[in-house]
């Protein structure tokens, strides 16, 4: 345990180590931590702001899909109303189509049953006139009764 | 090395207590001393060249590491070297921040040397006591060498006086030389009379300086202390059967992985501490 010389030998060196630290070691390790909290702290900063961006983002894309939703609804909507209008105008078409086709054919008909009465007065007319003849012999003739014969018919 | 007799163990202890002294003995002139005798003839002119040699070799290693991670030092993605270096840069520089209220270039550089420094130094505890020495006297012929420098009182002391003296140094810088001797003159007896206040000075000279001078000595001592019983004990558990050695040599190393540890953090700390108070006013 004897003090010497050595003592004064370690503090020169230990100042000579404290004063190199202090010019080259300390502060490019001090500056690079710094920095780089810098650096995060930026980072940070700006995940945040990009994190409140996308949130905009987002409402404003809430929005607009609300707004397409509307309008698609809206959309639907007319073309219900547009088909329903266009399935009561077919509709009415074949309506009336419906009703001119059975009136014609009524009144085709009812031609028909004229026709039919017609030609079978006319039978009857004639099939009468051909009994009346045969039961009287030739005396009737069909011109000089003519009148006789129509009124009968029109009495069928 | 084991077990040969009391008198070779008391030999074997003291040669690895002995330093290896180069300086100026009355009859051998310049010279390596080659026995305690011839060490302490020497008195106050001599140097401890093993101790030198170890506590230079070490710090140059750490400014050589903490060099070369601050030449590549980027902000970016640190490197392998460039954390490890970081993080105990980190660590001081917090220690530093938290203590300190004056921001100053000088006291983190300062607190990093030494606690790095004085790590290292007490590291060399934990190399097997024998490796180098055997290496240095029986291949190189070197009589004694111990290895810890943190066992010599008198690196303790050199580094303890150097933080005395920059203690004294920034409290005269900071406060003046009034400011300075007025907290020594003026502390903690104090008066709003005049005539007290002056009776009480010299009670308060004689308590302030007590407190001052026991800083560096207690700084010195506490270090030097752990690391020479530390190294004692390892010594002794040398002289046990080389068989059982390991029974207790392994224990006491883990255990002393937190002493080194503790011994640089606490002087790192009391400078810290020590620095902080010169530099404010309080």
């Amino acid at each position: 345990m004897n003090i010497n010389l050595t003592l004064i030998g370690q503090a020169i060196s230990f100042f000579i180590f404290v004063l190199f630290c202090m010019k080259f070691v300390w502060p490019p390790i001090i500056n690079s931590l710094r920095e780089r909290q810098a650096r995060i702290a930026d980072g940070l900063a700006a995940a945040e702001q990009s994190s409140q961006r996308r949130e905009e983002a987002e409402a404003e894309i809430a929005t607009m899909l609300e707004d397409a939703k509307a309008q698609a609804a809206e959309i639907v909507a007319q073309a219900q109303k547009r088909s329903n209008e266009i399935v009561e105008a077919s509709k009415d078409t074949a309506r009336t189509e419906a009703d001119r086709i059975k009136n014609s054919a009524t009144a085709e008909i009812e031609q028909e049953v004229v026709n039919a009465r017609e030609s079978l007065r006319k039978q009857v007319g004639s099939i009468a006139v051909d009994g009346a003849r045969k039961i009287l012999g030739g005396e009737v003739n069909a011109e000089s009764h003519a009148k006789v014969i129509d009124d009968l018919v029109g009495q069928i | 090395m084991a077990g040969e007799g009391a008198l070779t163990s008391t030999g074997y202890i003291q040669h690895h207590l002995q330093n290896l002294v180069f300086g100026l003995h009355p009859e051998n002139g310049l010279s390596i001393a080659k026995s305690s005798e011839e060490a302490v003839a020497m008195g106050f002119w001599a140097i401890h060249l093993d101790s030198l040699f170890w506590s230079v070799t070490l710090g140059a290693f750490f400014l050589w590491l903490f060099k070369k991670a601050a030449d590549k030092a980027t902000s970016g993605v640190p490197g392998k070297l460039q954390n490890f270096v970081e993080s105990i840069v980190e660590f001081v520089d917090e220690n530093v921040n938290d203590t300190m209220s004056v921001k100053s270039n000088f006291v983190g550089p300062l607190a990093l040397t030494i606690f790095v420094w004085v790590f290292l130094m007490n590291f060399m505890d934990l190399i097997p006591v024998d490796f180098i020495p055997y290496f240095f006297e029986h291949i190189l012929g070197v009589p004694y060498m111990k290895v810890v420098p943190s066992t010599d009182v008198n690196v303790t002391f050199g580094i303890s006086l150097s933080v005395f003296a920059l203690m004294i140094y920034f409290g005269i810088k900071m406060k003046g030389l009034g400011g300075f001797l007025g907290e020594l003159a003026f502390n903690p007896f104090t008066s709003d009379n005049v005539i007290i206040k002056w009776l009480f000075v010299p009670f308060n000279v004689l308590l302030e300086g007590v407190s001052l001078l026991a800083k560096p000595v207690s700084l010195a001592l506490r270090l030097f202390g752990n690391m020479y019983a530390g190294e004692l004990i390892f010594i002794l558990i040398a002289l046990l059967p080389w068989t059982v050695q390991w029974a207790l040599s392994v224990p006491w190393a883990i255990f002393h992985i937190l002493v080194i540890t503790l011994q640089a953090f606490i002087f790192m700390m009391l400078t810290i501490v020590y620095m902080a108070m010169a530099h404010e006013h309080h």
